[in-house]
């Protein structure tokens, strides 16, 4: 029989009775449409969780200090343990790698000073490298240089955040002198906007100045506190943290029965953990839009059952002048097929809309992806065949005889 | 020698109801002849309908021998078997049973969209010649619920013509028509059986059966009487004599 005529019969069939083929495809239709757009919020908020992950520069690699004393005494906080030096900090230059950009860092909390205008805000006490690390650009001024670092200058380049705090709008920092803690440092450039980070946290709340001088003039200490390195690339992170694990682990003469004294952290392994908890979610809506397309499948199922027992009249005639029972199967299969297709198309436009819908009027972030939209059609596809196959079976098997007499 | 269309020789069929056999067909013979136009005529339980059933290729029979056009319908599957009633048979219902919500023309088509040899264009061309061959040319698009009991079989007849099969059977297909409109249909009927259309008509009016070249009268699954019509009515004139019917 020729496929053709058979989907021409089907959609005449399916044009006889409008309504019903209407209410049939509106289940299949919110089925894809929640699919569809409870994947887009889950995506979405995925997608957001990255992009504000990746602000804190994506191949950045973190070393803290940890204590490795298993048993006895009692667990030093991390900033307080000086186990990381300068020393390593020069290891991982000479030896690695998978290292583009190291930096030491040492942080303090204190009060910016300008005039008669003050802000709790931390310094951060770096070398030149840390900018490039963080992906981090300047929006006015200069940063400072290696020079600066070894002679411990009393220069500064502030966030956003500090910026507008202390200094009146209009006013450029740069070349002003403030003070942090009563030493005076010298702004000598101005930190482009980074917003908040993942955690909420405002990432432009932040001075810095290189390590020396926080270390000398501020903290007095010798020992740093946190290693900044960035990877060459994001693909290799895995590599350069075991990399750095080997380098600090020789600097530190450790030998191979003793734990590490230090943590070598990735932002890979960050978004890794965010983002199999918005997995996790999207997860769970497609799960809870997957059972509507299967109520809406059995609704299709439903109305193919009745259709059949309300049409055996003209099953039986279409067998008497001279449908097969393969024809018959075909046409009430095609029927359910192009039920569930439709339905599917409408559904995917539907979806889509209140995707943008949510974003428009609840501001979430959504994302389409083209993967839930061949993935729910797929499914549609197959629900129309699967709910639709077991009533055509039914239809193809009737008697014509018997058929012809029903009333 | 004359082209048999119908060859049927000891035909029985037999129903299993449980434990016991109903023996609806008790071994019959006959054979139609290719331009015959006959009358199957019965009471009801008489296995008129068993023997319709079975000549319109929608049941087989339990022993014997039934050629339609010289193919041997016991052997066939049920696949063939519908593709012989799509292409050697054309039915006319008593109800008319044509799909609702489908315009005549439509209804018309149905037989071909199940044989893949006709193209589109044909489908159509051929769907206008049968409504022609009916008088029905001027109601194409009309709804089954829009034309009158007799139209309605009308575009029946036109959906039994359309593939052009050997034989048309035809079920009491006057039964639910008033008088004058069944005089219509069988003057339709004997105007397509002049033109050389075979025409099988299941009956139980003896008045019908006047119409037709023969007659075959079942009683208890046997054939008791067979014999050709001396006195073939034509149902033109019947029509002609009929009083013009007043308005009021």
């Amino acid at each position: 029989m020729n496929i053709l005529n058979l989907v021409r019969i089907a959609i005449r069939a399916l044009f006889r009775n409008k309504m019903r083929a209407f209410l049939t495809m509106l289940g299949i239709i919110i089925g894809v449409g929640a699919v569809i757009a409870m994947v887009a919020i889950g995506q979405g908020s995925k997608k957001s969780i990255q992009d504000q992950l990746s602000t804190m520069g994506s191949n950045m690699v973190t070393i803290r200090p940890v204590s490795n004393q298993g048993t006895g005494g009692a667990r030093q906080e991390s900033a307080n343990l000086q186990t990381l030096t300068l020393d390593d900090v020069n290891a991982i230059r000479e030896q690695a790698q998978y290292i583009n950009a190291v930096s030491p860092a040492v942080q303090a909390r204190g009060q910016a000073i300008n005039a008669s205008l003050n802000w709790p805000t931390t310094l951060q006490g770096i070398s030149p490298d840390y900018l490039s690390i963080r992906d981090w650009e300047l929006k006015e001024g200069v940063s400072f240089t290696v020079a600066d670092v070894n002679g411990s200058a009393k220069v500064c380049i502030i966030g956003q955040t500090v910026a507008e705090n202390i200094f009146d709008a209009g006013e450029s920092p740069v070349g002003k002198v403030i003070r942090f803690n009563k030493i005076p440092f010298k702004i000598i450039g101005v930190l482009t906007s980074k917003g908040d980070n993942a955690f909420g946290q405002d990432q432009d709340d932040i001075m810095m100045a290189p390590y020396t001088t926080v270390q000398k003039r501020i903290l007095a200490i010798t020992h740093i506190q946190t290693i900044y390195a960035s990877a060459i690339n994001e693909e290799s992170s895995v590599l350069a943290t075991q990399e750095l694990t080997q380098i600090i682990r020789d600097s530190h003469k450790l030998s191979g029965g003793q734990a590490d004294d230090f943590t070598v952290r990735t932002q890979a392994e960050l978004i890794s953990t965010f983002s199999s908890t918005s997995e996790l979610l999207t997860v769970l809506l497609a799960a809870i839009a997957g059972i509507s397309l299967i109520v809406g499948g059995i609704g299709i199922m439903n109305i193919m059952y009745v259709s059949v027992t309300e049409r055996t009249k003209e099953i039986g005639l279409r067998m008497s002048i001279g449908a097969r029972g393969v024809d018959i199967l075909m046409q009430f299969l095609i029927e359910a097929i192009v039920i569930s297709i439709t339905g599917g198309v409408i559904g995917v436009l539907f979806g889509i809309g209140a995707s943008k819908l949510i974003t428009l009027f609840l501001s979430w972030p959504t994302l389409v992806s083209s993967s839930s939209v061949i993935l729910s059609f797929v499914v549609c596809a197959v629900t129309g065949v699967f709910f639709g196959y077991y009533p055509a079976q039914k239809a193809s098997q009737l008697d014509p005889i018997e058929a012809l007499r029903y009333e | 020698m004359a082209n048999n269309i119908l060859e049927i020789q000891d035909m029985k069929r037999e129903f299993r109801m449980g434990a016991e056999t109903v023996r609806a067909l008790k071994g019959i013979s006959f054979s139609v002849q290719s331009g015959e136009f006959i009358t199957i005529m019965g009471s009801s339980g008489s296995g008129k309908t068993t023997l319709l059933n079975i000549l319109g290729c929608l049941d087989q029979p339990t022993s014997g021998t039934y050629l339609l056009d010289n193919v041997d319908i016991k052997k066939q599957t049920r696949n063939e078997l519908a593709r012989l009633r799509n292409k050697k048979i054309g039915f006319v219902f008593q109800s008319y049973n044509l799909l609702a919500r489908t315009t005549a023309l439509e209804n018309v088509e149905l037989p071909l969209f199940y044989n893949p040899a006709v193209s589109s264009a044909k489908r159509r061309k051929m769907a206008l010649r049968s409504l022609e061959a009916v008088k029905l040319s001027d109601r194409l698009d009309h709804l089954p619920n829009q034309l009158s009991g007799g139209q309605q079989q009308r575009v029946a007849i036109a959906r039994a013509l359309v593939n052009e099969p050997v034989m048309i059977l035809a079920d009491e297909a006057t039964g639910n028509l008033d008088s004058r409109t069944s005089y219509e249909i069988m003057a339709l009927i004997q105007e397509l059986n002049k033109q050389g259309r075979t025409i099988v008509f299941v009956t139980h009016e003896p008045d019908i059966a006047s119409f037709s070249s023969r007659t075959i009268t079942l009683k208890d699954g046997k054939i008791i009487k067979d014999s050709p019509n001396q006195n073939i009515r034509s149902a033109k004139e019947m029509l002609e004599s009929l009083p013009v019917s007043e308005d009021y």
